[in-house]
This record gives structure tokens, sequence and C-alpha cells, in this order.
């Protein structure tokens, strides 16, 4: 789960990592009122979920009642990058020296905890990577061992910061640290960390995401869900408890296991289409389960036709083949369905699937004749394979 | 031969009183698999269809002789029941528990790495491995796969490990042992510790690698592949049409900063002299050329 920048330093904060003071707001009313509280200047910050909303017009700065219903007023409803501002955060204006980068993940390649810090903060982060990679100081924490305050240290003048800024570095990263592994997260990053003219160190921004798998040790969580910045489709499949990710084709697409279904996009492309979504229904598919998943490709009014990739492993094709029978029988599909059945039980799975075949039910034995078939009758709508969709022109991307 | 696994391997369960564990130890004792016991602390001295249960995994090795354990215990309790394992001195620890935290297989990972040196864990999230006709151990239905080789296979999805056995099944051609990694953040068995023991094997003579996007494990493995392997090598990548930023199912599979997509996993693959396939089926026909040619 990715938190908004409030929700970020609400979780910071709670290991006692210094932000600025501030309030979440939803109206320009409770904005201003927010501001008044605060005392001016303040910062008007949009709350969305993707960056560069600074940029977008989505942060200004306040210095009396006035401009602060102003940008309150131009922010809240504002699109920025296809996100809906819906909350304000209303925050006590800093008086910055110098702005810093910090940030702890983990290094798939090397098993490790990685710490990036940087003298350079404020920006874009892959941009000084690209640029100038010496500029970010980079530690590897052992799991098992941790990060020690020695470590510690040695990393933040590595990093060349101002010595002014030295203490109040060391002491937040080390709970910036506690913070990702107490805290479970995937991702915690500071940026801009700031050094203020009175010499003191804070977080300007944060940004969190969490480990969804470790949710089951973290019921303080749930504040922070309901309030996700998701596609509509996404939240429906959300709510169905399914895997699925909103892409912009029209062909929509149900597979078992992540791989499959990841591969069942691939296809689609390869043959000229696009794919509406990726959708795995993991194992075992049950007839709810396909239901749910018709039922969220259904929702989509991007998709003409559907492509349900199967391999059963464990699940067998005949048990398969009558969930997708008696999903059919629950939800009224408004696309052509082509089914690609194979693996275990697939001939008796056919042959169940074979008295419900139409022009609207199309069994195809394989995977690549099945996606071909799809998109053809996906066709190349307004809505179809064109320049905008996820096609090979997005591949370097 | 094959690698990690084969018909002298003892299996021991942990969970095997659970729902999966039960079907699972059975099913791969039905595929020939010496399951030799199980464990649950609470019902030691009980039996599942005749395989005795232990009370931990070093009773069950005294009793046994086990040396592989297979872990189908809930997520919160699973990097106990890895750490138990490998001070029982398991040399092969097949960890198939879906949903365990990042930061709890990071931690294990390493803790075993230092402390069990002797220890591999496959896993966790994966499908399991299969010496064809000798040992299944997880999940993979290799029903359809003919034994002796001459591919092995590895791939980190489970459903394309399936995949890749149906293809070569249908085709009539051999595996030695086909292994899925699992596309968890911290995989404790990789792409590479599979491509230097299939190296290694002599009945594997080519190898078939299913990679997906996210992380830089198929680059790695495509430098391994250039500088030590001479076995011909076939790959697919899923995941060319993945948004970046988004994660597609499994933890492993997210594109971020441009970094990890599958068309660069590709051309990484490709300059390492491996012929890369655009879909499963391309694959299984690639390595039916390639096994012609042998």
């Amino acid at each position: 789960m990715d938190l908004f920048e409030f929700q970020g330093k609400q979780f910071f904060a709670q290991y006692g990592i210094p932000v600025s003071p501030g309030e979440v707001a939803e109206t320009v009313d409770d904005a201003v009122a927010a501001a008044e509280r605060l005392g001016y200047p303040v910062v008007v910050k949009a709350q969305v979920q993707v960056g560069g909303r600074g940029k977008a017009g989505g942060i200004k700065l306040a210095s009396n009642v006035d401009e602060a219903r102003e940008h309150a007023s131009d922010i809240l409803g504002m699109d920025i990058k296809g996100h809906v501002v819906r909350i304000l955060w209303i925050e006590k204006a800093s008086d910055i020296a110098e702005e810093y980068y910090a940030s702890f993940t983990l290094d798939r390649s090397a098993k490790k905890h990685l710490g990036m810090l940087s003298a350079q903060g404020g920006i874009d982060i892959e941009d000084i990577a690209a640029t100038n990679p010496e500029a970010i100081a980079r530690i590897h924490v052992d799991p098992v061992d941790g990060l020690t305050e020695a470590q510690c240290r040695a990393w933040v003048e590595e990093a060349k910061l101002n010595p002014a800024a030295t203490e109040g570095a060391v002491s937040i990263l080390i709970k910036l640290y506690r913070a990702y592994v107490d805290g479970d997260a995937d991702l915690v990053e500071i940026n801009p960390l700031i050094l203020t003219s009175d010499g003191s160190v804070h977080a300007l921004d944060a940004k969190v995401t969490l480990d969804d798998s470790a949710d089951f040790r973290h019921l303080e969580r749930e504040a922070w869900q309901g309030v996700a910045d998701l596609d509509p489709r996404d939240a429906l499949a959300k709510e169905k408890g399914l895997q699925y990710v909103g892409l912009d084709g029209n062909v929509g697409v149900i597979a078992n296991g992540a791989g499959l279904a990841m591969s069942t996009c691939d296809v689609v492309n390869q043959v000229g289409g696009a794919p509406a979504n990726f959708l795995d229904i993991g194992g075992g598919a049950s007839a709810a389960v396909m239901a749910n998943a018709l039922e969220v490709i259904n929702a989509d009014p991007r998709v003409e036709a559907i492509f349900i990739n199967i391999f059963g492993g464990i699940t067998k094709g005949e048990e398969v083949a009558n969930g997708i029978v008696e999903a059919l029988g629950r939800v009224e599909i408004k696309s052509p369905i082509v089914i690609r059945l194979d693996g275990t039980n697939a001939e008796e799975g056919r042959a169940i699937l074979k008295s419900h075949e139409s022009d609207r039910l199309i069994s195809h034995p394989t995977m690549v004749g099945a996606a071909k078939r799809a998109v053809e009758l996906a066709g190349t709508g307004p809505s179809g394979p064109s320049k905008r969709g996820t096609g090979p022109d997005r591949r370097g991307a | 031969m094959s690698i990690f696994v084969n018909k002298d391997t003892k299996l021991i369960v942990q969970g095997i009183t659970g729902g999966q564990g039960r079907f699972y130890a059975l099913r791969n004792r039905d595929y020939g698999t010496q399951v030799v016991g199980g464990v649950n602390p609470m019902k030691a001295g009980q039996d599942v269809e005749g395989i005795p249960v232990f009370g931990s995994v070093a009773e069950a090795r005294d009793a046994t002789g086990g040396t592989a354990t297979m872990i189908l215990v809930p997520a919160p309790a699973a990097p106990a029941a890895v750490l138990e394992a490998a001070e029982a001195g398991m040399e092969l620890i097949v960890c198939l528990t879906e949903g365990i935290p990042a930061h709890d297989e990071a931690h294990f990972f390493n803790k075993v790495k230092r402390d069990f040196p002797k220890s591999r864990i496959l896993g966790p999230n994966c499908p399991g491995l299969v010496t064809v006709g000798e040992c299944n151990i997880g999940f993979i239905p290799a029903e359809v796969a003919k034994p002796g080789g001459p591919v092995g296979i590895v791939s980190r999805s489970g459903t394309l490990t399936y995949q890749a056995l149906a293809e070569l099944g249908h085709k009539g051609i051999g595996v030695t042992t086909c292994v899925g990694i699992g596309g968890d953040p911290v995989p404790g068995t990789s792409f590479i510790d599979c491509l230097e023991a299939f190296q290694a094997d002599p009945d594997t003579k080519a190898v078939i690698m299913f990679g997906e996007i996210g992380g830089t494990a198929e680059e790695e493995a495509a430098e391994f592949i250039a500088s030590k392997m001479d076995k011909p090598v076939a790959a697919y990548v899923a995941g060319v049409t993945a948004p970046p930023g988004k994660k597609m199912g499994h933890a492993g599979a997210i594109v971020s900063g441009g970094k990890g997509t599958a068309q660069g996993k590709m051309d990484a693959l490709r300059e390492a002299g491996v012929r890369v396939g655009l879909n499963p089926t391309e694959v299984g026909d690639i390595m039916a050329e390639v096994v012609a040619s042998l």
C-alpha cells in the first residue's frame, strides 16, 4: 500500500521522526481554518499518489488567509496526471537552508537493505543517480545485524552533508531505519530532508510504501485503508480480493497465476491487440472467483472481448470449465469470451464447455490462437490498440 | 542425474496436518517422493495416511534420516519454520508459503546463509521442484513430463513452470529437473544457482529459463550464462506489456524507474547468446530445435 504524504508523516511521527506540523483538509473552509490555527506562512499541498505535483501547481505557499483560500480552492479538484485532488495537507512553512535526500529499500540483488543518502535533495533521485551517481552515498545493511550508530555516522559523513546537519541526520536515519523495519515498509523516502536556518533537521516530505504481506501484524494500518487513490476498476477488483491492474487496451484478460496472466497480456500485445487489464485469479479457480473476475472485467467500458487463459495445474480442467459455466449463469457478460484451457484434464474441461459454445463463448486450444481470436473480436475501435496503448512503443519505457 | 533432489531424497513436511500440507504431502508421495515424516508440535505421535508426525524437525530427522523439508505453514509461522529446518541441518528447505513479509524473508535468508551455509532455501512463495520420475516436492503437476532429460527448467512463475513442462511433454522431450524459484523479493535460490547446477549436471544438456519483469535477476543470469555456461539456454520473459511502477501480482513483478523491464531483460539474454521466445510456446519450439541438434 502506498501512503499519501500526510499518512507517511503520521507514520514517521510514530517512530519519532520530526515532521512539520500540519493538518488534513477536504474542503476549502477546513483548509483555511487549518491555516489559521497553524499560523502563516503555510504550504497548501495536494495529496495525490503521483510524482510531479509541485510542477503541476499542486504545492503553493500561502502568506495570509486570502492566499490560503485561493490556493486551497485552486488545488482541490485539480487533475494531476489523472489523479483528482480530494485531500489537502496544510503545513507550517519551513525556513529551508539545505535540501537532502534519504531512503531505505530492499536491494534484491544484494538481498540486503539499501540506504541512500544525498546532499543533493529536492529533485528526482533517479536524475541524480543517472547524472551524478557519486552524489549518492549508499549503505548496505544486513537485516540480521541492523544499522548501528557508528555505521550511520560514517554514512552521513560520506554523503558530505553540511556539518551542522550531522547530528540531526544521524538521529533521523536511525529512526527511519527503525520505521522501515518495524513498520514493514517496502520503501521509506524523505525528499527533501531539510536543514533549516536555525540548524534543525526534519522531514519535509514522506513517501512510504508498506508491504501488504505484513498487514496481519499491523492493525494500526486500518486507519489508512479506504482512502487509497485507486483507479475505479482497481478499487472494485481490490474489494473482490483479485490481483488486478488496469491497462489501456480493449481485450479483458483473466488467467491463473501472475506469470501466466502477464504472459497472456504479452501474447495479446504480440498478435496486434492491447490488454485492458492484468487479472490473476490465482490457483483453484472456483465458480465464485471466476464470477467475481468476470464482473470486474464486465464493469470496464473499454473491454470489447474477453480472453480467459487457464492452465490447469493442480486445478483440474473440468472444475475450471464448470466454474466458467456457473459464472456465466450468474453474471450477464457484455463482450464475447474466448477460452483457452490447457493442462490437467483439459479435454474433459473442453467437453463441458462444448455444449455452451456459441459466437459469444469460443473455445480455442492454444494460447496464441485464442489471443488472435480475442483480438479479432475486440476489433480496433476507438479504445482499440491505438498509439496510446500498451504496445511496443512503450517497451523502452 | 538431476539437480538438488533425486529418488533417494527423504522429505519431511512441516505443516503436514494442515489442509494443504496433507494434500501435497500425499500427492508428492503418490508421485514417488519418499515422504518420510511430518512435523506438528501439537500432533506428535499421530500419522497422516501412514506418514508419522513428529514434534520437531530435529526429531523427524533423527527418526527418519530426512534431509529435505517442505514448508506449508501459514505466513506468520513460516520464518520460524525455515530457521528450525536450518538448525536441524536440512540440506534443502522448500518454502511454498506465500505472503511472507519481505523483511522476514530478508532476515531468514541472511541468517541461514551466515549460520547454516549448508542449507539451501528454495522459495518462499514458489511452486517447488521436481526431478521427473523421481522426486516431486511441492505443487508442480509433473505427470505430463517425460523423465531423463536432456532439458532442465528454471522459472520464477508457477503457472509458467507448468506451461514449460507441458510444452516439452507434448513434444515428447524429457526433463531432468524443473525448479520454480518463486517471484518473491528474496528468493532463497536464484536463477544463477540453478544454472550453475544444470551446467554441472551431465544429464542436462540444455536449459529453459522463464523470467519475468522486476529486479535484475534475469540480467545477472545473462551475465552468468555468457561467462560460465556452454550448454544452450532458451528463455522467455513475461511482462512486456506491464506498465512501470505497478505490481503485477507477484511481489517480485514490478517495474520501476525504467529498470527491470521485460525488453531490457530479453536484450541482456540475447546478448548472452540465449535464444529468446516471445511466448512460452515459442520457447518450446526453440527447445525442440535445440534438442534435435544436440
